[in-house]
């Protein structure tokens, strides 16, 4: 495929042109790519300097490819608890264990309800409210995206 | 002749290793997760074979199905990458059973520093300098061993790595408690329980040298600081090593040499010193037998591209470069650019990238995979990218990585970028020669 057109030499040999000359961007765009160039800063000189800006078109666009929990909107008089981050909720602290919570349960602003595995990093997730739980809308090792509700509370 | 290398990695190393290979004529083909089957590295590969699925276990660390995707492609030769399986010597056999060319040294080197004890025994051997200190099976041996060495020690876990299962102890009283959280988290995290005692060097330097070998001859491409780490892990790297006399360097180097030839070393390695800060004296840690994420700076100052002569040396070619054919110039800096929120205990900060203008022009690199639209997926670790920059001198450098770092805007995600601006104006960092302790004191 071979599809990057400029090696990163060329690019720099690009930047060398366009300083020595009056122009303070260049934007080059194909069907495969954009490619912008920008002279930034000016005046306060802690700026000063070139910026490369890739993008690839839709089709052709570096993608995350990962399956995404969708979750529903919140019932009426229900609350919901978020995902802090994006990542793999797991509702037990490890394979096999209990869950840390189950539905109807009660928990509190600081009980951990579940992890979420970002980044090789186990991070809790807090209830954040006081109540019980109605519904966990999420299973468990499912990807989440940041904010997405993973379990119901109705509050106490 | 290697005509179709298959690269056992991703991210901003696999793009780096695919453009040399390219441009060497050679035939790429990637081997992504499902998760990064659109990719950069993806998109420039010349051929893509899916490995597995997203988890690094059950693609990037699974030695079998790797293989069985090279085997699939006809590749005649695999390149790790750093990280991963890189320094596995079960993978390199298996990739040597099915007549794969593995870019990487010799088993034997990989068993000889396949852990940090038996690392130190062949540093010994060598005839190197190591940290006094040794085993110990249990805690009678670890209080005899620090009564030897005096406190304070540091406990090490014998397959560590990253610094875990790594405790600094002041007093002996507190040595019994520590060893039994150092071997937990040791168990824990390598499922090797053994730890080892070593003094603590109150004001260390992480300096090490890059090798290269052909099993017969070998040469050194200069030194690598790396002191400034948070946990234990690189943030900022330069090349060469600064604030330090011309001859310690040259002893730290020529003894790096002596190592790679006493293990017949075949590629490209790290030979890794701790350094002490007020009088130079050096130890020998470990030999990394991979590419390091840091050797752009090498790269910078040598004209040398590493990764172009690890598959020539890989291919059975001797070593094409003399030691005397070698002259460092300049002085370059890299930082890790990484999707971590410094401002919230380092936080990881995946996401879509609705932005990404990375600096650009003479003497700036920027290795990444990364452009704008790009995802970090939450499945791996956080390096988006790295700059690099090289000047004539280390002020001309360190000016260049302020102003580029100035330019920088990555947008859609958190990063490190603002916490390297920081590291860029400060003081200690500018005069340059700092220890491992910096960047604790930095952020306090």
């Amino acid at each position: 495929m071979s599809k990057l057109p400029l090696t990163p030499d060329a690019v720099s040999e690009i930047v060398a042109i366009i300083d020595g000359s009056g122009y303070d961007h260049l934007d080059i765009k194909t069907d495969a790519f954009r490619l912008r160039l920008r002279r930034e800063g000016g005046g306060d000189g802690s700026a000063d300097g070139w910026t490369q800006d890739w993008s690839f078109s839709e089709a052709e666009a570096p993608a995350g490819g990962d399956k995404v929990a969708t979750v529903a909107e919140l019932p009426d008089g229900l609350l919901g608890i978020a995902a802090p981050l994006p990542g793999t909720f797991y509702r037990a602290p490890q394979p096999g264990a209990p869950p840390f919570v189950e539905e109807g349960e009660t928990v509190d602003e600081n009980t951990v309800v579940g992890i979420i595995e970002t980044m090789k990093l186990m991070n809790p997730v807090h209830a954040g409210c006081s109540g019980t739980i109605e519904k966990v809308v999420v299973n468990d090792a499912t990807m989440v995206d940041g904010g997405a509700t993973i379990m119901h509370v109705r509050p106490a | 002749m290697i005509k179709r290398l298959f690269i056992a990695n991703r991210g901003e190393i696999a793009l780096r290793i695919i453009r040399t290979a390219q441009r060497l004529g050679i035939t790429t083909i990637l081997g992504a997760s499902e998760a990064d089957a659109s990719s950069l590295p993806a998109f420039q590969a010349d051929e893509v074979a899916i490995v597995g699925p997203a988890p690094s276990n059950q693609s990037y660390l699974d030695v079998d199905a790797v293989i069985a995707a090279a085997k699939a492609a006809k590749a005649d030769a695999i390149h790790p990458g750093y990280g991963f399986l890189s320094e596995n010597a079960r993978f390199a056999q298996a990739a040597a059973d099915a007549g794969i060319i593995f870019v990487g040294p010799d088993i034997s080197s990989l068993n000889a520093m396949g852990d940090k004890l038996m690392a130190r025994k062949v540093g010994i051997e060598a005839g190197l300098p190591v940290v006094p200190g040794g085993e110990a099976a249990n805690k009678d041996e670890a209080l005899a061993r620090a009564e030897e060495t005096g406190f304070p020690v540091l406990l090490k876990a014998v397959s560590g790595g990253g610094g875990k299962g790594m405790r600094r102890v002041d007093r002996a009283e507190d040595l019994s408690a520590e060893i039994d959280t150092a071997m937990a988290e040791a168990q824990a995290s390598f499922g090797d329980p053994r730890i080892y005692v070593e003094r603590f060097i109150a004001s260390g330097r992480h300096v090490e040298v890059q090798v290269l070998g052909d099993g017969e001859n070998a040469i050194h491409l200069g030194t690598r600081d790396c002191s400034i780490q948070r946990r234990f892990q690189k943030l900022v790297e330069e090349a060469p090593a600064p604030a330090m006399p011309v001859e310690k360097r040259a002893a730290i180097e020529d003894a790096a040499v002596r190592l790679t030839r006493h293990l017949n070393y075949k590629g490209a390695g790290t030979v890794e010193m701790l350094v002490d800060a007020e009088t130079f004296d050096f130890f020998f840690l470990e030999m990394n037998a991979r590419i390091q994420v840091e050797h752009p700076v090498t790269e910078a100052i040598t004209g040398v591209d590493l990764i172009e002569q690890q598959i020539l040396i890989a291919d059975g070619n001797p070593l094409g470069i003399r030691q005397d054919d070698l002259t460092l110039s300049g002085h370059a800096i890299e930082v890790r650019i990484n999707a971590e929120d410094p401002d919230a205990d380092f936080r990881p900060s995946p996401g879509t990238i609705t932005r990404a203008a990375w600096p650009a022009g003479p003497g700036i690199r920027v290795d990444t995979h990364i452009a704008t639209g790009g995802k970090v997926p939450p499945f791996y670790d956080s390096l988006i990218g790295k700059l690099i920059v090289h000047a004539p001198t280390r002020e001309e450098a360190v000016e260049k990585l302020g102003a580029a770092l100035a330019t920088m805007q990555i947008e859609g995600i958190t990063t490190t970028a603002s916490l390297h601006a920081k590291i860029a104006a400060d003081a200690g960092f500018r005069k340059g020669g700092v220890d491992t302790r910096f960047f604790k004191e930095f952020a306090a």
